[in-house]
């Protein structure tokens, strides 16, 4: 890598950084809401965990992963609309103007979704600490949790670049919300897959590469070091972000060619 | 090879899908060190153009070269060798306007110490240097575009392209940026293509000017020569009665063909006759008169005259130019 893509990289970089935390507006719902829900979903389902064959002594517990996989979701939609933003008020004509490599502007807005997931994770996992989740993988499992928090953000962020490069609008980016909640929700963040009661929920949420990322992350909270649930999440967030990544290559170097 | 800063375009052709050819068929030459203005309504298809001048846009034909690269197949030499600022003042409202400048000059490779050097030495240029360390979106509309002309400049470019630069600006800071972009042109002798919807913008900078109406050139040349086609003054007579209107506008059409007039006026083109002649067949009618006004031809007579509409007001309530 050339020490001029490195300086496009950092100076990209520090902008998307610069960006998010000068937006409080936009970075404080992202940390309320989770957490809101959390709120609600362990106050609510507490009697979950007298379900026989339920995993974990509180719902607290097992619901800790929902927050962080939310946040992933707001980061992809946040990540996908500032872009948007960017073609749409020039910005982008601004920098396709300049030699700036288009692997250097996506490395820039990857760095912003990384911000904000580590903001998140680290609000979420002092509020969950501080309100009684107990974290079974120990000290260790908290970095390795982060981790898996910041590449399925990155994954998600991948699809919001993708989708503000195909439309090109901030409002078109929104629309699909929705769609991503759909996507949590038809997935096992709210019961085991095993206590889905074999219906098409529990084929839909099997097949929902979601479940397997929230499974990751959660084993850690309420499980310890189970090495399966980790590879299937690492697995699947390291290809959710691969696949993410080169869709949005394709789609930056179409933008760029049509900028 | 000594490289030409210049442009010349050739019958370059844009149509949108489902739309109207915003571009028609252009062809222009622009010298090294010329100002270049490019004057229509919006909608006539200048910065259609623009954004295929500045490889933004493919053309759907015809060729264009910029600083002798073609802008299809050299796209990055075309690059490198032009500044812009486009339409919209494109800029990071979350941003300072050092950061701004600071993130340019390293995307166009500046040294880190030359970055910051160039980067002072344009905010200063542009007057903004104590408002370097506030960031964008308290910026006033004139502040905004001169931050995006000093960005446009950080990599010295040699051909610069300014999109109807001083749209929505106030007198004082319109003619501030003229100041600056007159000051490119002589003392720098950077290329300038400027489009515009303003007379007296194309009249005070320009050294030619291309009229555009349609997605086509109607006529082109400097300023003073395309007056002087038109070559007659204006006659506009302003009666005390507004109710003698009428009589006015036919007493003045013996003198010529009448053109378009502010409310309560009649104006014609002089064909033949003179002010005084003009004076003497009002008061032979005894038509008192509140004003009488005799105009030199201006770029708006000649777009009057190529395209049968004034360019005044002709793209009001439009937004964007296609």
């Amino acid at each position: 890598m050339d020490s001029s893509l490195l300086t496009q990289i950092s100076v990209l970089s520090r902008r998307s950084v610069v960006r998010t935390l000068r937006q409080p507006a936009m970075v404080i719902p992202s940390l309320i809401l989770p957490m809101m829900l959390l709120a609600v979903n362990a106050g609510g389902l507490t009697s979950a965990t007298e379900l026989p064959g339920f995993p974990a002594d509180t719902y607290l517990d097992f619901a800790f992963a929902f927050p962080l996989m939310q946040s992933a979701m707001f980061g992809a939609t946040l990540a996908g609309s500032e872009f948007a933003r960017d073609i749409e008020n020039g910005f982008l004509n601004r920098l396709a103007l300049t030699p700036m490599s288009p692997a250097a502007l996506l490395a820039g807005l990857l760095s912003g979704v990384i911000a904000l997931a580590l903001i998140q994770a680290a609000v979420f996992l002092t509020v969950g600490l501080v309100i009684g989740v107990d974290i079974k993988s120990g000290f260790l499992g908290v970095p390795v949790l982060v981790a898996l928090s910041v590449l399925t953000s990155l994954g998600f962020g991948c699809l919001g670049t993708i989708l503000a490069l195909r439309t090109g609008s901030g409002e078109a980016v929104q629309s699909f919300f929705p769609l991503f909640f759909v996507g949590i929700f038809f997935s096992s963040i709210s019961l085991p897959r095993e206590l889905l009661g074999g219906g098409w929920f529990e084929a839909v949420a099997t097949v929902n590469p979601v479940s397997y990322l929230v499974e990751g992350m959660r084993s850690l909270v309420i499980t310890g070091w189970d090495a399966q649930a980790l590879a299937l999440g690492f697995g699947f967030a390291v290809a959710l972000f691969a696949a993410g990544l080169f869709g949005a290559s394709i789609s930056m170097r179409t933008r760029m060619e049509r900028t | 090879m000594e490289r030409s800063y210049g442009i010349e375009v050739e019958n370059l052709v844009r149509e949108f899908k489902k739309g109207p050819r915003a571009v028609d068929g252009v062809s222009l030459s622009v010298s090294p060190g010329e100002v270049y203005g490019f004057l229509g309504p919006n909608g006539a298809g200048k910065s259609t153009i623009v954004l295929m001048l500045t490889t933004l846009l493919p053309p759907t034909s015809g060729t264009a070269r910029v600083a002798g690269f073609d802008i299809v197949k050299e796209e990055s030499g075309v690059r490198a060798s032009i500044g812009a600022a486009l339409q919209e003042a494109a800029l990071d409202p979350f941003l300072t306007g050092r950061e701004h400048m600071n993130l340019q000059a390293s995307l166009h490779g500046l040294a880190r110490k030359e970055r910051k050097v160039r980067g002072d030495e344009l905010l200063e240029r542009v007057g903004l240097s104590e408002a370097a360390a506030r960031r964008v979106r308290g910026y006033s509309g004139g502040m905004k575009r001169r931050l995006d002309l000093a960005l446009a400049l950080v990599h010295r470019p040699k051909i610069l392209f300014l999109d109807e630069p001083t749209t929505g600006l106030d007198p004082q800071s319109r003619s501030a940026l003229w100041d600056e972009v007159a000051h490119l042109a002589r003392e720098d002798g950077v290329t300038v293509f400027l489009t515009t919807q303003y007379l007296e913008e194309a009249d005070i900078l320009a050294d030619r000017v291309g009229i555009i109406d349609e997605g086509r050139i109607v006529a082109e040349d400097t300023p003073e020569a395309l007056k002087a086609e038109i070559g007659r003054p204006s006659i506009e007579a302003t009666p005390a009665d507004l109710g003698k209107l009428d009589a006015v506008s036919k007493v003045l059409g013996r003198f010529g063909e009448a053109v378009p007039a502010s409310s309560g006026s009649a104006a014609v083109r002089l064909e033949h006759g003179d002010l005084a002649t003009v004076v003497r067949a009002l008061d032979a009618e005894s038509l008192e008169m509140a004003n009488l006004q005799l105009n030199s031809p201006t770029l708006d007579d000649v777009f009057l005259e190529k395209t049968g509409r004034s360019l005044e007001g002709s793209g009001d309530g439009e937004e964007g130019d296609g």
